[in-house]
């Protein structure tokens, strides 16, 4: 499903190459349960964007369904987009001034579905978040776990194969938390590729499986169980955390050329 | 993304913000209403104008003294020019068939008194074809009569102003008045008409030409008007007027004004005047043009994450585009709506309180205006939408 080979990239902040992303090789399959974990500016967000056609990397091929990433133009990336990738955010990004269902109505405003059609999947969505009674609330009308499935059913509304979740419990009590999870757990079994960003061990250890990164590389690959109560970093040794991060790892020679400003220093 | 859900998408986005939404609509308003009034003015005025000449006849030339265009003479060729007088007039009636009437005329400006009242009135001589000439009707009494004119009577016949000064809440047929050192008695009164061709026909008095030369004791003629017979062409006869006259004078020492002349002179002034105003208008547009790009921008920077979001969700650039432009278009095509709404009833009360001013948005203007708004909109909010669509996704949505 997923392939990721040598994958770099570098922004430039005031001049100063930040490599975000360092050479991550890794494989993900088709119905994986995948959890990314790793401590804040490891490059978690920045892979999952690539993952999600939202940014190309600046080195590496991303293949994902077979089809080349970084090769494909502006169009066929919103494309990907629409179709394959469902998104799911900490802060859920509603549009404010929509009403649930209108929310949920929007991917498929831009894939151009006819509005019967549309009608039909927004009430079948909303049915499987549980919130078909909220359809007519606008967000600030809503409770944060409410808001969070608006945002799932938004997110599964076009049936993707894979879905991106950045911190989905993040904002949300235990109770709501479990219950998004909960969700996002039945979508994985009726075969859709999850991959979660998180903080939180309990929700990694519901993964089968969990990347661990670190300044732009994955660390460490570890199975459900070998999740502790702690935070799967905070045993590494200080060093690599104490390196600024725009100094790039050691051993890192391709990210250094396909920087332009390394080569003024 | 379809038509009608892209305007519902900004429809909403528009509402939603209220405040800013109006601002910028009023921004257009005004503009496409300074467009509407301006232009509105100046077709008034042009209106105006083009009655005034109406309402003496198209078939109308005018002689008067002394030529206005300079030519290549020799220096110390030119002579004083002679002057124009009343076997002038009469010569010109006797050997053009063309020319039907021919009317003499002199204007003094004079004292007018009755007891203690006193006006500056313009004196006018002529002949009972004054009347005619200038479309004018005798509100009381009447007129110079053939033999007042042939005699050169002691008589006159004030304007409606004049009259109703001199002879405030009385009838003033009948009565004497002096003008300069003479009495004279008030035969008629003109029926009010207002100015016209620069004179204001109320505030006149007319006289036997005959007197009036005696009385200021002048043998020249301020013009001669000749009324042309239906369906005689106004060029020819001018060279016509032009051969008699040149005979008499010796040179060709006056200058004719057709009426078609006048009025194309005054047309094109008139046209000049609405060019000026529509840039104005122009300029107007302009600025609220800018209005609206600064509210598309503000509201593609305040809605950074969700563009982000949007693109997330699957937006293409050219949908992100299609929002942002449909959205600028909605604003300035609503403004449009609002400001021709607005200059409308500023013109028609306009045209209420001076009923003389004939004004009406012509329609070039209105279609242009609205056009025009749509146009200046869509391309202002093309360079935000641009910037919108451009956005690149994930630093979009980090500023969420």
């Amino acid at each position: 499903m997923i392939r990721l080979q040598g994958i770099t990239r570098t922004f430039f902040v005031g001049g100063q190459a930040v490599h975000a992303l360092a050479g991550i090789d890794e494989h993900i399959r088709p119905g994986e349960h995948v959890a990314i974990m790793g401590p804040s500016g490891s490059g978690k967000s920045t892979l999952l964007n690539l993952l999600g056609c939202l940014d190309r990397p600046t080195s590496g091929t991303y293949t994902l369904d077979g089809r080349e990433v970084g090769s494909l133009g502006e169009s066929e990336l919103t494309r990907v987009r629409r179709h394959l990738i469902g998104f799911v955010f900490q802060s859920y990004h509603l549009v404010s001034r929509l009403t649930a269902e209108e929310n949920v109505e929007l991917p498929m405003i831009f894939a151009e579905i006819p509005r019967g059609e549309r009608r039909r999947k927004v009430k079948q969505a909303l049915e499987a978040v549980d919130l078909t009674d909220r359809a007519d609330h606008r967000p600030d009308q809503l409770s944060g776990g409410q808001r969070q499935r608006v945002a799932l059913a938004r997110s599964t509304v076009m049936g993707p194969r894979i879905l991106l979740a950045d911190e989905p419990t993040g904002n949300l009590d235990s109770s709501s938390g479990a219950q998004v999870l909960g969700l996002l757990e039945d979508l994985n079994q009726h075969g859709l590729t999850l991959i979660v960003v998180t903080h939180d061990p309990n929700v990694a250890r519901r993964a089968q499986r969990t990347l661990v990164l670190r300044d732009g590389l994955i660390v460490r690959r570890l199975q459900a169980h070998e999740i502790g109560n702690t935070l799967p970093f905070e045993d590494l040794p200080s060093e690599a955390a104490a390196t600024p991060p725009d100094s790039p790892p050691q051993g890192e020679e391709g990210s250094v050329e396909a920087s332009p400003a390394g080569s003024e220093s | 993304m379809k038509g009608t859900d892209r305007l519902r998408f900004a429809l909403q986005a528009l509402t939603r913000h209220r405040l800013r939404s109006l601002l910028s609509l009023v921004g257009m308003a005004i503009g496409i209403a300074a467009v509407i009034v301006l232009t509105s003015l100046a077709e008034g005025a042009r209106r105006y104008v083009t009655q005034q000449f109406a309402s003496i006849g198209t078939d109308l030339l005018v002689v008067l003294p002394g030529r206005t265009e300079t030519t290549g003479a020799v220096p110390g060729n030119v002579g004083v020019p002679n002057d124009l007088t009343l076997e002038d007039a009469e010569s010109l009636k006797r050997s053009i068939p063309a020319i039907e009437i021919s009317v003499p005329l002199t204007m003094n400006t004079e004292t007018v008194a009755q007891g203690e009242r006193r006006r500056q009135v313009a004196v006018l001589g002529s002949t009972e074809n004054f009347l005619r000439v200038y479309s004018l009707e005798v509100g009381q009494g009447q007129f110079l009569s053939t033999q007042d004119a042939a005699r050169g009577g002691s008589v006159v016949v004030l304007g409606a102003a004049t009259a109703r000064e001199l002879f405030p809440g009385e009838n003033a047929v009948g009565k004497v008045v002096r003008i300069g050192s003479w009495r004279v008695r008030v035969i008629g009164v003109l029926a009010s008409k207002g100015a016209q061709l620069g004179i204001n026909m109320d505030e006149i008095a007319v006289m036997p030409v005959a007197t009036t030369m005696r009385l200021f004791n002048r043998t020249s003629l301020f013009r001669i008007l000749a009324q042309l017979s239906p369906q005689v062409e106004a060029d020819e006869t001018a060279l016509q007027v032009i051969e008699v006259l040149k005979q008499r004078h010796g040179e060709e020492d006056f200058t004719i004004i057709t009426h078609d002349a006048v009025l194309s002179t005054f047309a094109s002034i008139m046209n000049a005047l609405t060019f000026a105003l529509a840039a104005i208008a122009a300029v107007s547009l302009t600025v609220a043009g800018v209005g609206i790009m600064n509210v598309m921008l503000v509201s593609v920077s305040e809605r950074t994450a969700e563009v982000g979001l949007l693109k997330a969700l699957g937006a293409g650039p050219r949908q992100i585009l299609g929002i942002f432009v449909t959205e600028a278009a909605l604003l300035s095509t609503a403004g449009g709506l609002c400001g021709l709404a607005f200059g409308w009833s500023i013109v028609a009360l306009t045209v209420r309180l001076y009923p003389a001013l004939p004004a009406s948005p012509p329609t070039w203007a209105v279609v242009s205006a609205l056009v025009v708004s749509t146009v200046v909109g869509v391309l202002f909010g093309v360079l935000p939408a641009r910037t919108a669509s451009r956005l690149d996704p994930v630093e979009a949505l980090g500023k969420g």
